[in-house]
């Protein structure tokens, strides 16, 4: 984004942003305060997680406005936190005993 | 085609190939890239410890829940909200040439980031205080303690360079030798470790509340 480009845009983008990131943090309070399952309670509450991060990333540290540099880090963030999803069935074997051992 | 003709187009040739070798990737500049590089490696070291983390707790039976209060924790949260709006200020103030006013709005999110990193050694301190440490804890296993002083000292030491870096640069953003894209780069940084704990309260602390 040029100086240009962010002098016309101000101020209120960003804290309308900021105001949708306090409502989205108060809302993993009030999902916390839920009688829900853990497991309901973990994936609601990372849902809210992703989208609080998308806004941080794509307003505050301004992806939105660099569609290649928005892939390139989208990508590789991507890949390496999905590839640390291997271990998870070892940690649900651990919790309930072997799945699926019939 | 003479001698001559061939030695420019060979210089144009080359310049050109010079252009394209470094012409700023996705027309970034260097500093800001190496800057959005490192914060993918950090989300990377978070992430492992994020899961690793989860890994743990969903294989321990008797994982404690002694959070009471949100209080402290929505405290937290707030300011570090709060420190990544007066950041954007910041920059912005930079980038139209509001030169005190920059500074002015990089000391405030720094204030903010003390503050922050205070309520959260105040917290540690309440916690070791109940008996709870990186190797043991009176309410269940012990790698509670690991698990949660770990990624919140992460997080703190984060915070910490965060506050030092804005100190540091706003300081020379002052004296004339940085410009708004050195404090707007100091910003990604910010905004990051803003987003780190975005993932850390709901998995670290909201989950873990006594009901």
């Amino acid at each position: 984004m040029t100086a240009e480009m962010q002098k016309s845009s101000g101020i209120g983008k960003d804290v309308a942003v900021y105001v949708c990131l306090l409502i989205l943090a108060a809302v993993q309070f009030v999902i916390a305060y839920q009688h829900i399952s853990a497991s309901q309670m973990f994936v609601r509450m990372l849902a809210v997680a992703i989208v609080e991060a998308g806004l941080a990333l794509l307003f505050f540290m301004h992806l939105w406005e660099n569609p290649g540099l928005k892939w390139f880090v989208l990508i590789f963030t991507v890949a390496v936190i999905l590839g640390m999803q291997y271990g998870w069935t070892d940690a649900f074997r651990l919790s309930n005993g072997v799945p699926w051992a019939k | 085609m003479s001698q001559a003709d061939l030695s420019i187009h060979g210089q144009v040739s080359r310049s050109a190939a010079t252009e394209v070798m470094t012409a700023p990737a996705f027309s970034v500049p260097a500093k800001k890239m190496a800057m959005w590089l490192f914060i993918i490696a950090d989300s990377a070291t978070f992430a492992g410890c994020l899961v690793a983390y989860g890994f743990v707790r969903n294989a321990t039976p008797d994982w404690p829940r002694p959070f009471h209060s949100i209080t402290n924790v929505a405290l937290m949260t707030f300011i570090l909200l709060t420190s990544s709006l007066t950041m954007l200020i910041a920059v912005q103030s930079a980038q139209k040439g509001d030169k005190s006013g920059a500074f002015r709005w990089t000391m405030i999110t720094a204030v903010f980031g003390i503050v922050f990193a205070v309520l959260h050694i105040r917290e540690w301190l309440g916690m070791i205080g109940e008996g709870a440490t990186l190797f043991q804890n009176p309410w269940g296993t012990p790698l509670f303690g690991a698990g949660f002083f770990s990624i919140t000292g992460l997080h703190l030491l984060h915070v910490t360079g965060g506050v030092v870096a804005l100190i540091a640069v706003g300081l020379k953003y002052q004296g004339g030798r940085y410009n708004a894209d050195d404090l707007e780069i100091t910003g990604l940084y910010w905004h990051f470790v803003d987003l780190v704990w975005m993932f850390v309260v709901p998995l670290v602390y909201l989950l873990n509340l006594a009901h």
